[in-house]
């Protein structure tokens, strides 16, 4: 349950044209996006919300490297050291060989540590729950969750994103990290203040 | 914006000396290397050579300047709007099938006729009677199929590619089209792309290396050869498009084409950089565990054994260090890819490295331990840039540098990855 608890002001889009440039509007005004919640990935917005790029293919590279070095430690040890055999007097050195089960080996770690990498870094897993700011982001509408500090006033924030095109504003107290629990059943995590 | 290109002087002079280079360099051969003097296999080693080196480049030039339409056909039939910014580059070089064509049917007609049994063992009547593995090659490695089959492959490609490029000119003069013409247009295009791909498939990419390349080494074969080859030649074209594109670019021509598109090169590049190697590998490996005496042979003629080293063994590896290695751990990362600077670099060391990979391909067999690498070798690898410059010099400043009315161009303008 990392990230604490934390105050958000909440606006909904129903048009990618209209989403665009409250994005970049909201960014230029000082406000703080935590996240924009898409029915579909949108093409271009992680750019203009000014994520940096991401390393994912760094640490790609990085188990392709430990796939390449398991294989080969492996097998050297097993044909070489542990369990010498002779294959039609081929030495027992015979890296040509080895080299498709290196390469599988790659593979297999890049994608698997890829996987899951990806998945800590969105916080998947099963029996993890995190708060969803409105459900309409899995159906049909953009939603842009914008993080208020202790100097932020909240309704200034909300007329900002009604000049901006958003629908449905609203202020909720939520939950930034994630819990276990499920979503068929409402938790109630803390109090949530009246209006 | 013009899109018309005027050569440079700098260009223009590049080109000549390149071609006088390289005349330079045919005409000390001639005298020379007595190249019309008869020699049975390894007599008289410089007429072998003059016969091989020709050899070796004609057949990569003209492979590669070919992969230049396979290219345009295979992202035609893909429906692949991206590369419409630039595609009146690889037309250009593909410009140069009909030229390098002819070149390399001269060359291969007179090493039939001239009975170079030095670089074609299989030419040799006495040896194929009398030899029960080139006697049961004889329907395939017999001088009339050898150049009935050269000549259909060379002319198919010229007529199918010369159609493409004037379906492409054509829609320059005809201005926009609507909706119903240019899914018409993209129709037609797709047709005869799909035809050219046939055809590259049953020669470039089956039996045409066989009987150019492969045949050197008469006893020998590898199934896998002709992907090989292919894949060789493919990279290296589409390293010899990134060039002139980079090259337009920095001459203020190719107003759309950005780093987008520059990128995308270079993951074509990469990416068969990557199958050059796993066909390679593939042959090696296969030959390698089987280590059968008469497949050996052709590593034997390069490598050598672990006892001895065979005189090609630092540019086998120099190959695979220059193909493989390099382009693998220098393109990996998406930066290279979108600089311009690094990616001339790369498409420059990409072209060399296969050129080397035809030098082992032929002079091995043809040559043994005689082969050298020395101003005759690389004066013809000038003549032969210096026509593919020529030639590609010749469309471009001729014809606009952006095929404006293409359905597909706007796709093109605005691509992002």
């Amino acid at each position: 349950m990392a990230g604490g608890i934390k105050k958000f002001v909440v606006g909904s889009f129903s048009d990618e044209k209209v989403l665009f440039p409250a994005v970049k509007n909201v960014r230029k005004a000082g406000y703080k996006i935590h996240d924009v919640y898409t029915p579909f990935p949108v093409h271009g917005l992680d750019h203009a919300m000014g994520i940096r790029e991401t390393s994912i293919h760094t640490a790609g590279f990085i188990y392709a490297t430990i796939g390449t070095l398991t294989a080969f430690g492996f097998i050297t040890w097993i044909l070489v050291y542990d369990w010498p055999l002779n294959f039609g007097g081929k030495p027992h050195f015979s890296l040509p060989a080895w080299i498709p089960i290196m390469f599988e080996l790659t593979v297999l770690f890049s994608a698997i540590g890829m996987v899951l990498t990806f998945c800590y870094l969105c916080t998947l897993a099963p029996f993890v729950k995190k708060h969803h700011f409105s459900l309409a982001a899995t159906d049909d509408k953009f939603v842009m969750a914008i993080e208020c500090t202790d100097k932020t006033n909240d309704a200034d924030v909300q007329n900002f994103l009604k000049t901006a095109g958003a629908e449905n504003i609203n202020v909720q107290v939520a939950e930034t990290g994630w819990w276990i629990g499920t979503y068929n059943k409402e938790q109630k995590l803390y109090h949530t203040p009246q209006g | 914006m013009n899109h018309h290109f005027e050569l440079p002087g700098t260009y223009k002079k590049w080109t000549l000396g390149l071609l006088i280079v390289g005349l330079a360099a045919l005409l000390w051969g001639f005298i020379m290397y007595h190249p019309f003097e008869h020699a049975g296999h390894g007599e008289n080693i410089n007429s072998t050579r003059f016969w091989a080196v020709l050899l070796q480049n004609s057949t990569y030039w003209l492979l590669v300047v070919n992969t230049s339409m396979f290219f345009i056909c295979i992202t035609t039939m893909a429906h692949g709007g991206w590369q419409v910014t630039l595609r009146r580059v690889p037309e250009a070089i593909s410009s140069l099938v009909p030229v390098l064509g002819l070149i390399t049917l001269v060359i291969l007609i007179a090493l039939v006729f001239g009975n170079r049994t030095d670089i074609y063992h299989w030419l040799d009547k006495d040896a194929v009677n009398n030899d029960k593995i080139l006697y049961g090659k004889k329907g395939f490695l017999s001088p009339g199929f050898f150049l009935i089959f050269s000549v259909i492959s060379v002319g198919l490609w010229a007529l199918i590619g010369k159609k493409m490029r004037s379906m492409s000119l054509q829609s320059d003069k005809e201005g926009h089209m609507d909706y119903e013409t240019g899914k018409k247009w993209i129709w037609k295009n797709t047709v005869w792309a799909s035809l050219f791909t046939v055809v590259f498939t049953l020669t470039v990419g089956s039996t045409l290396p066989w009987l150019w390349l492969m045949s050197i080494d008469a006893h020998w074969y590898s199934t896998m050869y002709s992907w090989y080859t292919f894949a060789s030649t493919f990279v290296s074209g589409l390293s010899l498009i990134a060039i002139f594109v980079i090259y337009l670019k920095n001459q203020g021509q190719l107003e759309y084409v950005n780093d987008e598109h520059l990128h995308d090169l270079g993951k074509f590049m990469f990416a068969f950089s990557i199958f050059w190697a796993y066909l390679w590998f593939s042959q090696y490996m296969l030959i390698w565990y089987s280590n059968q005496p008469e497949e050996t042979r052709y590593f034997i003629d390069r490598i050598g054994t672990a006892e001895k080293g065979g005189p090609y063994r630092g540019l086998f590896f120099l190959n695979l260090i220059l193909n493989f290695l390099a382009p693998l751990l220098l393109m990996m990362k998406k930066a290279p890819k979108r600089n311009w600077t690094a990616m001339m670099f790369l498409s420059i060391m990409i072209v060399f490295g296969h050129w080397i990979d035809f030098y082992q391909m032929v002079m091995p067999g043809a040559l043994h331990e005689h082969a050298e690498m020395n101003f005759f070798e690389f004066g013809i690898a000038a003549l032969f840039i210096g026509i593919i410059m020529w030639g590609v010099g010749r469309y471009i400043s001729k014809n606009s540098l952006l095929a404006s009315n293409h359905p597909y161009i706007k796709e093109s303008m605005i691509h992002h990855t």
